[in-house]
Formats: C-alpha cells, sequence, structure tokens
C-alpha cells in the first residue's frame, strides 16, 4: 500500500480524525507496512505492546489460551484496527492475533502517536472523544451481557427451585 | 646486558663517560688531529701576502725544489685550498660521528627509562602520571641526545680552536694576544652569575611543562565528564594558567638569555677597539709589520667564533644538566623491581604447586594506611578458592599480592618452595594468570589480545630475505651499540608449550576452545560476520561465502522465504534499497561514491543526464520536498522526528518550502541553479519499499536500469577503485561478510525478516562448516586504542580468555566479571571450574553467596582474614561468611 492509501486509511479511523491533516500524513508515513502468512502471528499473549494495526487486507483471528490450548474468540476484518490501547497504557498484549490467510496490515508506531497527539490540544480532545465512544460501548455491551447472565441465573434458580420442590 | 641495560648515572657527565668513554676518546683524538691542519690555514695566507705576494727573493726552495713567484704563489695558494677541504673533511666526520654518538647515547637512555618504568612498583604510577612519563621518556630526553655528542668534543674543539688561534696571535704580538683576551675574565666572572637564573628558570619550565602534559592525559581520559558536566570552560581556564605560567617562565629566560647574548656581543666589539688602536700604533711605529695586523685581525675574527661557541656550549651544557637531572631522580623510586627478576629465564620454570602461606602479609599504602593488616591464610594451590569480604576490606589486595603485582610491605607469602616475593617475573607471568576489574587491552586485534600473554620471548626466528637480513643485522649491532635488546619483534614470540599445543594450527583450535570457556565465540563471530574481509588472506572463507550464497539463494527459492530477501540483480531494480545504491550497484570504497552525497557526485549527475533522468530526479525531488513540507512544517525544528524520518534536516526546511514555492507559482522553469541541484538530491534517500511514497514509477525504474548501466561502463580509470560493483560469481572484498552471504537487501514489511534471515544465515554458515573461519575473521578484528570499541563486558572475556590460554597453575578472577550479566558470569564461572580441574582458581567475588560454589574461603574484613577454611566448615550460623552471603 503506497503512503497516499495509508492516509485514506487512517483517516477513517475515529481515533486519528481529530489530528491535522499534516500530523495524519507524518502517522501515515512512519507506518510500517506488513504482510504476514497464513498462521503467523502478529504478536502473542504477553508480548510487550507498542503498536496499533489496521487491516489492509485479509483477516485475523483473535487467539486466547485457555487451559485446552489456543482457541479462536474472534475475527478482524478489513479496515478493523486492533491493539492500540496498548498505546495508551503501558501493558502487555492480552491475546494473540494470527493471520488467518494472506494478511496485509499498516503498523502504527505507539510513541509517534503519542508525540504527534500531545502537541495538539484538539487532536487530545478528539482521541479522548474517540476512546470514550469505545468505553461506551464495552459499557453497554458490559450491561447488556450483565442483564443476559442475571436472565440466565434466574431461570437456572427457577428450575433449581423447581427441583427442590 | 641487554633487558635492563644497566644504571642510569647520577650525572649526565658520569653517565656519557661510562657509555660511551671509547667515542668521546675517539673523537678527541680525531678534534686534536685536526688542529695541525687548522693552524696551518690559519698561518697560510700570511705566507701567501708576505712571501709569495710581497716577497723578493726568488727562486724560493720548497722540498729541494727551485720555485718562482707565480708557480710559488700558485703552490700555495693549492695548498690553501687542499687545507680548506681536509679542515672540512675533519668537520664532516667529526659531525657525523657525533650525532651518531649522540644519538645513540638517547637511545639508550630512553630505553633505560622505559626498561626502569617496566620496573616500577605499581603503587608509583599513582604519583606519576601517565602523561608526565610520556613527556620525559619523548621529549625531554630529546636535546640530551644533542649535548652528548657534543660534551667533550665540542669544549676540546671550540677550546683548542681558541688556543691554537690565540698562540697564534700570541707568536705574532704577545702584546696583542693580551689584548684580545683582555675582557675574557669579565665574562667568565658575569655569565655564570646570571645563567644560574636561567637555570633556576629552566628548572622550573620543566616541572610546569611535566604538569601540563599531565593535564591534557587527564583531560583527554575524562572526556565524558568534561562534556557530562561542562566543564569545558573550566578546562580551558585551566589549560590557559598553565600556558600563561610557561609562558612567563620562558619570557623571563629569553629576557636573561639575550642579555647575556647583548653583554657577550658588546664585550666582543670592544675587543677590536684595541686591535685598532694599540696595532694600528704598533705598525706605524714600525714594531709590527702590517701583514701581522692584518692577520692578526682575521684571527681575531675566527677567534669570536669559536669564543661565543663555548659560551653557548656553557649554556647548553648547564641545560642539559638540569634536565638530566630532573629527568633521573624521577626514575628512581624506591622499591623498583629488582633487575635481576626480569632477565631472561635460566632454564625451563618450574611449575608452582604445594601450598600457598601467607603469613603476617602486610600492605602498607603511602601515609601508612594498611590495606592488608597482617594477613595469615593457607590453601592447596591447585584448589578452587573464593575471597571474600566487604568492600575495603583487602580482598583485592590480597589477590594483586597472590599475582605479585604488589609487594607485601611486610610478612612472606610461599607458593609450595618458592618465596613469591624472589620468584622471577618469567616464572610468576607464565605460572600466574591474573585477571582484574580494568580490562586493559592493546590496540591490535583480538588475536593479539588472545595471544598476548604468551609472548615471552622470541621462540622461531623470523625468515627473511637477504635484504631484510641485512635490515637485521644492521638493527642488531646498532641495538648492541645502543645496549637495547636486540629480541626480534618479527620472530614468533608465542610460547605453544605454554599453550599446550604443538604449533600454530593446534594454537588456533585452542583459541576456539577459549572462546567458548570465555562465553566470547558468540562475539567474535558477530564481528566476523558484520566485518570485511581480505578474501586474500582468506581464500577459503571466501570461496565458502560464495557458496554459502549459491545454498542461501536456494533455500530462499522455497515460496514461504521467497519474499524475505531481494537478492542483487544487475537486470532488475531493486525496490528494498536507495536509489542511490541501485545506480551505484556496488559497495563504495572511500568517499567518492559515499552514498549519503551521491547526489552531488560530478560523475553521477553526468550519467543521470545522459540516461535522460534529470528530469525525473527534479520531479522526484520536487514530489518528496512536498510530502515533506506538509508533513513537517508543523514540528518544532527541534523535533526528534526530523532525524528519525525526514529526508530534509529540520534548517533546510525553509529553503524546500521556498522551492516548492516557486514551483506552484511558476512551474519548473521559475527554479533557480541552486533549487535543482537541492532538489536533484533528495530522490537519491528514497527506498521505495520502505517509504512507500509511489515516487518511482517503472518507466523511471528502467531509466534507472539503464543508468546503472551507464555508470558501470563508462566510470573512468581514475574512479575504478571507489566501488566494489556487486557480482553475483565474486567475493565483494569492500562489504561484511554478512551481507556478501545474504547479496540482497532484507525486504521490508516482514516482522520477522531480519531474525529469519539471521536463522538462515546461521544454518547455512553451519553446514557448510563455516563458523570456525568466520571466527577466525572475526578474530582480526582491531579492538581500539585501549579496545575501545569493544564492550566492557567484550574486553573482560577477552582478558579472561588470554589468562586461560596460557593454562597458569594458578587463575586469579579479580572481579573481572564485573561488567558482565548474572547469567554469562555464571556461565563462565562454571566453564573456569571445569577448565580448571587440577589447577589453582582464586576468585575474589563481588558477592560473597556464590563461595559455596568454591572449595575453600578466605574471609576478609578491615584488612585481616577473619574466617578461612573449607566453605562448608564456614557456612555456619553466625559466620562472617554467612552474614556477607545474606546482604
Amino acid at each position: 500500500m503506497e503512503y497516499g492509501d495509508a492516509v485514506t486509511v487512517l483517516r477513517r479511523m475515529p481515533l486519528f480524525s481529530s489530528l491535522d491533516p499534516g500530523q495524519l500524513k507524518l502517522l501515515a508515513f512512519t507506518c510500517d507496512y506488513l504482510s504476514f502468512e497464513d498462521g503467523e502471528a502478529l504478536f502473542h499473549a504477553g508480548d510487550p505492546a507498542d503498536s496499533a494495526y489496521v487491516i489492509d487486507e485479509g483477516e485475523a483471528v483473535i487467539r486466547a489460551d485457555t487451559d485446552n490450548g489456543e482457541v479462536t474468540v474472534g475475527t478482524l476484518g478489513k479496515h478493523e484496527m486492533f491493539g492500540e490501547l496498548a498505546i495508551f497504557r503501558n501493558a502487555s498484549r492480552i491475546a494473540t492475533i494470527r493471520a488467518r490467510g494472506q494478511l496485509k496490515v499498516l503498523r502504527i508506531a505507539g510513541d509517534i502517536f503519542l508525540k504527534l497527539v500531545t502537541q495538539n490540544p484538539d487532536a487530545a480532545l478528539g482521541v479522548m472523544r474517540a476512546l470514550s465512544d469505545k468505553i461506551a460501548r464495552a459499557q453497554d455491551s458490559f450491561e447488556a451481557m450483565e442483564a443476559e447472565l442475571r436472565r440466565l441465573q434466574a431461570a437456572a434458580g427457577g428450575v433449581a427451585d423447581g427441583a427442590d420442590k | 646486558m641487554a633487558p635492563g641495560a644497566g644504571d642510569v648515572e647520577p650525572s649526565i657527565f658520569k653517565y656519557i663517560l661510562r657509555y660511551s668513554l671509547r667515542q668521546q676518546i675517539t673523537l678527541l683524538i680525531m678534534t686534536g688531529v685536526s688542529f695541525p691542519f687548522l693552524y696551518y690555514s690559519l698561518d697560510l695566507p700570511k705566507r701567501i701576502i708576505n712571501q709569495a705576494i710581497g716577497g723578493q727573493d726568488f727562486p724560493q726552495m720548497v722540498f729541494g725544489m727551485p720555485f718562482e713567484q707565480v708557480p710559488f704563489l700558485m703552490l700555495l695558494c693549492t695548498v690553501f685550498l687542499a687545507l680548506v677541504l681536509i679542515n672540512g673533511g675533519f668537520k664532516y666526520w667529526i659531525n657525523v660521528y657525533k650525532g651518531q654518538v649522540g644519538e645513540r647515547m638517547l637511545r639508550r637512555l630512553r630505553y633505560q627509562l622505559f626498561a626502569r618504568v617496566l620496573r616500577f612498583p605499581l603503587p608509583q604510577f599513582r604519583k606519576m602520571s601517565q602523561g608526565e612519563i610520556i613527556a620525559m621518556i619523548t621529549t625531554e630526553v630529546e636535546p640530551l641526545g644533542g649535548f652528548i655528542g657534543d660534551a667533550f668534543a665540542q669544549p676540546a674543539y671550540r677550546g683548542g680552536t681558541l688556543i691554537t688561534i690565540l698562540a697564534f696571535m700570541f707568536v705574532q704580538d704577545w702584546i696583542l694576544g693580551l689584548a684580545a683576551i683582555a675582557l675574557y675574565p669579565v665574562q667568565m666572572y658575569l655569565i655564570p652569575k646570571l645563567q644560574k637564573r636561567v637555570n633556576d628558570l629552566a628548572k622550573q619550565r620543566v616541572r610546569t611543562v611535566r604538569k601540563l602534559s599531565e593535564r591534557i592525559g587527564e583531560s583527554v581520559s575524562s572526556i565524558h565528564e568534561i562534556h557530562a558536566h561542562d566543564t569545558s570552560e573550566l578546562e580551558r581556564a585551566d589549560f590557559a594558567h598553565r600556558v600563561g605560567a610557561i609562558f612567563e617562565i620562558r619570557f623571563r629566560i629569553y629576557k636573561l638569555k639575550f642579555f647575556i647574548k647583548f653583554l657577550n656581543n658588546f664585550i666582543a666589539m670592544v675587543t677590536p677597539f684595541f686591535f685598532f688602536s694599540v696595532g694600528g700604533y704598533l705598525v706605524i711605529e714600525g714594531d709590527l709589520t702590517f701583514g701581522a695586523l692584518v692577520a692578526v685581525l682575521a684571527a681575531y675574527k675566527d677567534l669570536s667564533a669559536p669564543w661565543k661557541e663555548l659560551l653557548m656550549y656553557y649554556q647548553q651544557m648547564e641545560d642539559a644538566r638540569i634536565k638530566y637531572d630532573l629527568l633521573t631522580e624521577q626514575f628512581e623510586p624506591a622499591d623498583m623491581l629488582d633487575e635481576a627478576l626480569q632477565q631472561p629465564e635460566p632454564g625451563p620454570v618450574p611449575p608452582l604447586d604445594g601450598t600457598v602461606v601467607a603469613v603476617n602479609v602486610t600492605l602498607e599504602e603511602e601515609a601508612g594506611i594498611k590495606v592488608i593488616d597482617g594477613a595469615s591464610f593457607s590453601f592447596a594451590a591447585d584448589s578452587r578458592v573464593a575471597i571474600v569480604g566487604p568492600s575495603g576490606s583487602g580482598h583485592e589486595g590480597v589477590a594483586k599480592v597472590l599475582a605479585r603485582l604488589l609487594r607485601p610491605t611486610s610478612g612472606t607469602l610461599r607458593i609450595g618452595e618458592h618465596n613469591l616475593a624472589a620468584l622471577s617475573e618469567a616464572a610468576a607471568g607464565r605460572r600466574i594468570a591474573y585477571a582484574g576489574p580494568t580490562a586493559a587491552l592493546f590496540s591490535g586485534s583480538i588475536a593479539d589480545n588472545l595471544l598476548y600473554g604468551l609472548k615471552h620471548r622470541p621462540v622461531a626466528e623470523a625468515e627473511r630475505d637477504a635484504e631484510a637480513a641485512r635490515g637485521r643485522e644492521r638493527f642488531v649491532s646498532e641495538a648492541e651499540a645502543a645496549g637495547n635488546t636486540t629480541a626480534d619483534l618479527e620472530a614468533d614470540w608465542i610460547d605453544y608449550e605454554a599453550a599446550g599445543v604443538s604449533g600454530p594450527e593446534a594454537l588456533d583450535e585452542r583459541v576456539q576452545e577459549v572462546l567458548s570457556i570465555t562465553d566470547l565465540e558468540a562475539d567474535v563471530y558477530d564481528f566476523g560476520l558484520q566485518g570485511a574481509i581480505d578474501p586474500a588472506a582468506f581464500p577459503e572463507l571466501a570461496a565458502g561465502i560464495l557458496e554459502a550464497r549459491s545454498v542461501l539463494r536456494g533455500r530462499l527459492a522455497d515460496p514461504a522465504l521467497a519474499d524475505l530477501v531481494e537478492p542483487f540483480d544487475r537486470a532488475r531494480y531493486n525496490s528494498n534499497m536507495s536509489v542511490a545504491e541501485n545506480l551505484l550497484f556496488g559497495t563504495p570504497i572511500g568517499d567518492a561514491f559515499d552514498l549519503e552525497h551521491l547526489g552531488e557526485n560530478p560523475y553521477v549527475l553526468s550519467v543521470l543526464g545522459k540516461a535522460g533522468l534529470a528530469e525525473d530526479f527534479l520531479t522526484t525531488g520536487l514530489k518528496v520536498a512536498t510530502i515533506t513540507v506538509e508533513m513537517f512544517q508543523g514540528l518544532p525544528p527541534e523535533h526528534e522526528f526530523f532525524d528519525r524520518y525526514s529526508f530534509i534536516s529540520a534548517d533546510e526546511l525553509p529553503d524546500y518550502q521556498h522551492c516548492v514555492r516557486r514551483y506552484e507559482a511558476g512551474g519548473l522553469d521559475a527554479l533557480e541553479e541552486t533549487d535543482r541541484a537541492t532538489l536533484t538530491s533528495l530522490p537519491f534517500k528514497l527506498i521505495p519499499a520502505r517509504h512507500r511514497l509511489g515516487v518511482i514509477d517503472e518507466p523511471m525504474q528502467e531509466r534507472l536500469l539503464a543508468a546503472r548501466r551507464l555508470f558501470a561502463e563508462e566510470l573512468p580509470e581514475s574512479l575504478k577503485g571507489s566501488v566494489a560493483f556487486f557480482d553475483d560469481t565474486q567475493y565483494n572484498a569492500a562489504a561484511a561478510v554478512q551481507d556478501n552471504i545474504l547479496f540482497g537487501k532484507i525486504v521490508y514489511g516482514r516482522q520477522t525478516g531480519l531474525r529469519e534471515v539471521g536463522r538462515l544465515i546461521g544454518d547455512v554458515v553451519r553446514e557448510l562448516d563455516l563458523r570456525r573461519t568466520i571466527v577466525a575473521a572475526g578474530l582480526a578484528t582491531q579492538v581500539g586504542v585501549g579496545g575501545s570499541r569493544l564492550s566492557v563486558a567484550q574486553r573482560q572475556k577477552v582478558v579472561l580468555a588470554r589468562c586461560v590460554l596460557k593454562r597458569p597453575d594458578i587463575l586469579i578472577v579479580d572481579q573481572a566479571t564485573a561488567a558482565m550479566d548474572p547469567v554469562t558470569h555464571n556461565k563462565i564461572m562454571e566453564n573456569l571450574f571445569e577448565e580448571c580441574r587440577g589447577r589453582g582458581l582464586v576468585w575474589v567475588l563481588g558477592a560473597a553467596e556464590q563461595a559455596r560454589r568454591f572449595d575453600r574461603a578466605v574471609v576478609m574484613e578491615g584488612g585481616k582474614v577473619v574466617e578461612q577454611g573449607p566453605v562448608g566448615e564456614l557456612d555456619q550460623p553466625g559466620s562472617l561468611l554467612r552474614r556477607l552471603a545474606a546482604e
């Protein structure tokens, strides 16, 4: 992918939408464009996290370590971004990401993004907004899941009560 | 006599007489022989004037032959010419001989001083700095050489000349003779008085200059501190004060010296006054012939020269005397190593075995501080011993005393039947090895540094052709004449037996083993891979690398690996290397085609023109400039991104902004010549696969390939040596070994590309059995001054390897792994346990808990041995060892 296309892709990401055009171009210029073979890992759970990824072509799978080995817990597709939270919190990766088929991604170096954002208060505000949206969405789905869990527990409890009688 | 080469006498004249008495006598004799000729050459002009030109009774009889006036004049003139030649010949011979004597003596003195430095007790180096020693042996000694040649001959010659001339004058007329020397007593009284003040100043000058050298040495070795603390102004001020002080001293010396000169000149000019007045009167009265007065005046003119020289000699002598005294007093430290201990060994060096016994060993520093205070301990020489203690407890001191680097102030240290203090350096230096915390390397290759510990004496003569052999003969005879060692530096010095091997090949094997023991193998392998080799020096390796190249090429044909490397192919554009590299298609040699400045090279620009690329580079440069300006203009100029990502530095950015604006306003025609040049240089740095700017399209790539061909075809003869082209069938001597194997560029865009390729190369190297050869090539890596190109840990490994290689009876490791990580430290310790099995290993430990891995421990505190014995017994609750280990 050429640099012009990378700019277009990045511009679509809510997280970067508040950057100046010049900054966005700089970010796109400093990205690495990487390709991965089928099954190749982009990173493993526990690796130090320092960059975010945007899929350009192909698919990636999110794999979690369980007692029964690695299992797929999700799929990521074209123009989906992942790993970006790692830029903000100094932590290690919580899951492994692998290519499914041929995969091409843009890798965005976290330190460069942070340096750009910290120079531009408007951009920083935009990033906060994008992150709050993400948290709000996560909150919503968490509440929905909790409601679902409560409902299931209630149903299970009802069955048990009935069994006691 | 050679190694130490005798004593340095207390005064310079004693020194000269002791080492060059014969030569000085020769000089005196030759000087004496030259006088009659000198006398006749003075007498002859008078005879020519009085007898040949002004004479009457001819023919004159010479050796029984009659001579008329003109032939007689011609005869005398011929004799005069002959005398001039003879006098000149004497002067030439004497000067050359003097020069030779002086230089030999200078060589001897320098050699003796350096030999003394090698015998200094170590604490002396705390008082005397490196800078001082260097200044003394190099510059301070220098003028002494000149003086030594002159020491006797000069006063004899000048004095003799003076007396000859005086004698001549007295023979002519004793009154005139007296008049000529009437003022000598005044000079002889005044000048020494003035000279004494010069001498005092000269002493001061020498000392101040020494301090200056010391200070410069210190500034250079502490340059980090100066930068880190921004103290350059302080350093400059300090320097200015020192050179200021030297200036003042020298200025005062000048004033005094020139005053002395003035005085001498004045007195010299007063004398002719007497000649004209007294001599003139005598001629008028008829008591003196006119010819005699002319001759006396001519003689006086000759007289003033030797007298001046004599006075100058006196000043030089005083100067040399002072320099010599100031010099030698510095080279007489108390407690110097006995010279006999450094002499070549009398025979085989006995092994050190039995028991190491220290009785009441005390080591005192200046001011009576006791580093070791009556330490007594013993252990079997072939055991593993840990020496532990808190810092300042004296454990480092014990290690140095055991290594015979420091001599105890009192007490005795024995190993078996040998008293360590009386052990020759030949024995101690071969049977004991010491690796200390400061890893000192010599500039040279890693191999030179490893083998350093095996080079005690030459063991096999060097092979030489006839001419080199003559050179060697001359060296030996001169070295003997100057009391230097005649040991041949080019001979094979390696003591193979000490390394336990039969010869050079077996030694190579052993070196590889030792590299593994000291965990240095991987480092040296990397040096070998990253370094360039001379294919003529390593023909097998070069051939092997070419083979590895083709094997790797085959391996990369595997579709799964194919996109890791983009190989060099003259017929294809390589998008993983820069435009500059694509054009050059080779490795630059020297600066002519330096990749950073390729866009400024006239030949490259002419090739671009011929290939029709000038326009391409200009427009591409414009595009790159436009993008770069847009991306970077919002950033402050000091921003790190400029260094990391920009093609354009922050201070150039405004220029490019101008270019872009001018272009936008008026198209390409609006650009000035300088704009075009700066823009044209931009695309050279582009690596299409990495920068992905999409500015180099396929047609341009084709044109670049054509330019690549043109570049090679039309390369002028003068530039042929400036580039080594990539050639699939040739080893590229200018490129690193690794690049030669790879023969391509690692592709951008594979996260694990670098690691994968490294692994592949490692595999191929292993399969083709090239690793050892690459390690051997790595051993030729230059370590830099003091080993500065190696990391501290690597230096420590080299020092340990050097010790292991000589298979000492006792290896002393004094915190010599301090710069290494714990894993490496443990690995090396384990390896050394294995290596030193059956021999002694004494380890001064930084971390006391590691003592548990040793047989015995010596636990120190406050310079005293508090506990010693088998570690198992010492490691009890309440013991100092237990307490230190818990810390």
